[in-house]
């Protein structure tokens, strides 16, 4: 469904992806793990368009995301639903319009069914009764939920989760883990992640792939990296500072 | 010697260039997005609103003080060698070719302008553009074409207000405070004010229009680097947009009144 093939870029000639190869099968939920600051979410931008790689070539539902004009690239990403790591709600718009900003731009539906589907959606991720809210008045887990309800509000066939339990509590983390799932179980849709939350990696992934320095080092099941004897993967699942992996800004 | 010369000549100006054309870029699109269906109606009411309605206040109280001000020094100057009858003209040319236009612009860039930069640099740093474009909506013909359009319509009907006002402003102090006749005052505005110098004064709003709104656009679309971003984003829309007009009006009068 999703083919990265040598994916290349950089930013001010530091070099953040270095031919990044790698494949998600239609259904398959894929977690990317991998430290802050190595590429996670410039790897997730490329494969909706939103960053353009150097080199190489992104392939969506046999597409070739590179050789779209404008209106292709629209009509790809309306298959996607991303939730941001801030949520990025649109904060001039009320709870139910974020959720039906979609639907308002590329359907004809009446503003009345709109909001109707947007409750709809709010429930699904366990929300009620907040959809006349202004996003700034909602907790971080609320955001993220409205989120994921905006993303899921067109029924797309793959969802993109960017670092989705970041800065959330234990609790509502693993509600969100619960909640990926839920969307993967009843909307029968493909996924891909980017975390470093190793919990929540286990709990939600098909397959684990694990970007270091700009490439995929290893790529397997949720067992196969836990014993995993590369010890850059060992050092990442177990999160140890000790290790092939350098911490930033430490010496030893 | 010389290579390193031209290496830093180059390096003087690779930044400015570069500015100069994503500034250009983003205005092909903008200019394309205005002619593109589909048209953000809604937004577009919005931004006028935003920029006209809102910006008003602040444009009458700035049209009327600055008509009364020169009729004021005028009226004292001209006094001196006996040509207050001709404070009429002075204040109504000044308003239509140079004030009008001018003061408006630089009010509304400080208001609308730092107002455009820091909503789109807070959008660009939350990834509330990232946002749009994944919703496949184009983020330009959203968010940057209805600001485009509302400043490029606004501010000559802004200057059209700031004209008419300023000329009420100077005939309150040369008529009611100063004394002299209303009617040599009006003759004085009509007999040398065409229509030239009132369409000139709109042609020269337009562009500031545009040129602001291009510019306090640009500054936020592109911000980075969180909070310290987004005021440097609307420092920099003020100070460039400002300095646009200024500058450009120079070039614009000679073009105009050649």
């Amino acid at each position: 469904m999703i083919e990265l093939r040598d994916i290349h870029k950089s930013f001010n000639d530091h070099e953040v992806l270095r031919g990044v190869n790698l494949n998600v099968r239609k259904g398959e939920s894929l977690v990317v793990i991998g430290g802050s600051g190595s590429g996670k979410s410039v790897l997730l931008k490329h494969i909706i368009g939103l960053l353009k790689p150097d080199s190489g070539t992104v392939i969506v539902d046999s597409s070739d995301l590179s050789g779209l004009d404008e209106d292709g690239l629209n009509d790809i990403r309306k298959k996607f639903g991303m939730l941001f790591q801030s949520a990025a709600l649109f904060d001039s718009m009320t709870v139910w319009e974020n959720v039906g900003f979609g639907l308002k731009r590329h359907t004809h539906m009446t503003d009345m069914e709109i909001k109707e589907t947007a409750i709809e959606k709010l429930r699904m991720v366990g929300l009620v009764g907040i959809e006349d809210e202004m996003p700034s008045s909602l907790s971080g887990g609320m955001r993220k939920r409205v989120g994921l309800a905006r993303a899921i509000a067109m029924k797309p066939e793959i969802l993109l989760y960017d670092e989705p339990t970041t800065g959330l509590d234990p609790i509502m983390a693993d509600a969100i883990n619960d909640l990926i799932i839920k969307m993967r179980e009843e909307l029968d849709v493909t996924s891909v992640t980017i975390t470093h939350d190793m919990k929540s990696a286990y709990k939600i992934a098909d397959t684990i792939a694990m970007l270091y320095n700009g490439v995929i080092i290893a790529t397997g099941s949720s067992e196969e990296m836990q014993n995993s004897a590369d010890p850059f993967v060992k050092q990442f699942v177990e999160g140890r500072a000790e290790g092939p992996i350098k911490v930033e800004g430490i010496n030893r | 010697m010389l290579i390193k010369f031209i290496e830093f000549i180059g390096a003087v100006i690779e930044k400015p260039l570069l500015g100069l054309g994503r500034i250009m870029v983003l205005l092909g699109a903008a200019l394309k997005g205005t002619v593109r269906p589909p048209f953000e109606i809604r937004n577009i009411i919005n931004q006028m609103l935003q920029i006209g309605v809102n910006s008003l206040p602040v444009v009458l109280v700035t049209a009327v003080f600055t008509g009364m001000v020169l009729a004021l020094q005028s009226y004292t100057g001209f006094k001196r060698f006996g040509a207050e009858g001709l404070v009429g003209s002075v204040v109504a040319l000044s308003m239509t070719r140079e004030l009008g236009p001018v003061l408006t612009a630089l009010i509304v860039t400080g208001r609308a302008g730092a107002a455009m930069a820091a909503e789109l640099g807070t959008m660009r740093v939350t990834e509330q553009i990232d946002a749009l474009e994944t919703l496949a909506t184009n983020p330009v013909k959203y968010l940057v074409v209805p600001r485009f359009l509302s400043g490029m319509i606004m501010l000559p009907a802004l200057t059209a207000v700031t004209d008419i006002i300023g000329i009420l402003g100077g005939y309150f102090v040369t008529v009611t405070l100063l004394g002299s006749s209303s009617k040599t005052y009006l003759r004085a505005t009509w007999d040398y004010l065409e229509l030239q110098d009132l369409y000139s004064g709109l042609i020269k709003a337009c562009f500031f229009g545009m040129a602001f709104a291009l510019i306090s656009c640009y500054k936020g679309f592109y911000t980075k680097g969180g909070a310290e971003g987004v005021g440097r984003a609307t420092t920099g829309a003020v100070v460039y947009s400002s300095m646009t007009i200024l500058i450009s009006d120079y070039f614009l009068s000679v073009w105009l009144f050649k």
